[in-house]
């Protein structure tokens, strides 16, 4: 008979196993991102889902932390990852009233 | 039909409150050309009531008599604007109203110079006391003058605002059906939208042009020759239309639009193609749009001080 050594799961929970990285949504709708501020993790990512009518173009020009989704047609998705702290401000180009506070921690 | 209600009240920014005595002093600097170097051009010789706050030219005359740029955008509904200039480089009223008169080709006239100017007529003095009160006449109070005044400038109701809240009297049955086709099959409302149509984006319609618009100050491929939505308000006082005039009237704007521009290049805005109306659906097209014009009293031009 073997024995089957069933060890608790909380043992685990201070091992040394890597945080996985959280993505977050943020939504184009309305001509408006759902949220005009968000903290996040470094090492985490923002997922950008156009859920408008319209084309939107997501950017952000702050140094160190720039992009460019380019183009996202009604119904597209982006990944942007935010590995470095900091606070960015994303914009959409084709439409400047859409705005968001990165806030990157550790 | 909730977003096409008009808003009941003008937005003026926390530090730049609403007062008579602003927006008094706005008109009068608006209109007087001593704040250029020929004495002769105001801020209203481009933006003239009488065409609209345009100057029904396809594109201004500035300093020396020399054909401008650019056509001069109204300033109609500005209160409401997010970015100024056809290439969105100013984001406030107050930074735009400078950037004419300071501009050689322009006004041309020097900031320290304009400041000089108008701190030697005398008429000026009470003006600015009122105001701004213990304020020095510099540019920032010129500036946030003009800016009062240029946020009362808006559209009264046109008879498409009628025709929402529920008159169907207020407008012909072919501009309704324009009302369709512009929500409808030549999807206009795309870009303009809401009770001012405009989203107050900007766009690459696809204009025959070299200028690179909003693509010169915010260099991505989107922005390439991306030119400021504007109002649809009161368009049909206010032809030739386009950054650089270069469309002549209403009839002549539904025809570009329907052909879905003139240049086919990788910025072309994907909301832009070829739409197939036919003649009346065109012609519906400019019934409407003509039903966004809005009855406004005649302003008053101001005794200028002394």
């Amino acid at each position: 008979m073997i024995k089957r050594l069933f060890l608790p799961l909380s043992l685990f929970a201070y091992a040394a196993l890597p945080v996985l990285a959280a993505d977050h949504e943020i939504v184009q709708s309305d001509r408006a991102f759902s949220k005009q501020e968000i903290s996040i993790k470094a090492g985490d990512q923002i997922v950008f889902k156009n859920d408008d009518e319209v084309t939107h173009n997501v950017y952000s020009a702050t140094a160190g932390m720039s992009f460019d989704l380019k183009r996202q047609a009604p119904g597209a998705s982006s990944t942007v990852p935010f590995p470095k702290e900091g606070t960015a401000e994303v914009q959409c180009s084709i439409h400047p009233k859409m705005k968001l506070l990165v806030h990157v921690t550790k | 039909m909730q977003k096409y209600k008009r808003p009941t009240a003008v937005p003026f920014p926390a530090d730049n409150a609403y007062t008579k005595d602003r927006e008094f002093l706005g008109k009068t600097l608006f209109f007087d050309p001593r704040l250029s170097r020929s004495h002769s051009t105001s801020c209203a010789s481009c933006h003239n009531p009488g065409f609209g706050w345009s100057d029904g030219l396809s594109k201004g005359i500035g300093f020396g008599m020399k054909p401008l740029g650019r056509h001069s955008p109204t300033i109609l509904n500005t209160a409401w604007a997010d970015l100024l200039f056809w290439d969105g480089r100013a984001d406030s009223l107050e930074s735009q109203a400078l950037g004419p008169i300071a501009s050689p080709g322009e006004m041309n006239m020097p900031l320290d110079e304009l400041i000089k100017t108008v701190n030697a007529i005398p008429g000026y003095k009470p003006l600015f006391e009122r105001a701004y009160p213990s304020a020095p006449i510099n540019a920032d109070t010129i500036a946030r003058a003009i800016a009062t005044f240029e946020r009362t400038v808006v559209s009264t109701q046109a008879p498409f605002d009628k025709w929402i809240k529920g008159d169907e009297s207020a407008i012909s049955s072919d501009a309704k059906r324009g009302f369709d086709l512009f929500n409808g099959k030549a999807h206009c409302s795309q870009c303009h939208s809401g009770w001012n149509f405009t989203d107050n984006g900007f766009h690459d319609i696809g204009v025959r042009s070299d200028d690179r618009g909003r693509g010169a100050k915010l260099p991505l491929d989107s922005m390439q020759f991306a030119f400021k939505t504007p109002t649809l308000r009161n368009a049909d006082l206010r032809a030739p239309f386009m950054h650089d005039g270069s469309e002549e009237n209403l009839e002549s704007i539904v025809a570009f639009y329907d052909r879905g521009g003139d240049e086919n290049r990788p910025s072309l805005a994907p909301e832009m193609a070829p739409l197939h109306l036919s003649a009346n659906e065109k012609q519906d097209l400019v019934e409407f749009l003509k039903a966004l014009t809005s009855r406004d009293n005649p302003v008053e031009i101001p005794l200028l001080p002394r």
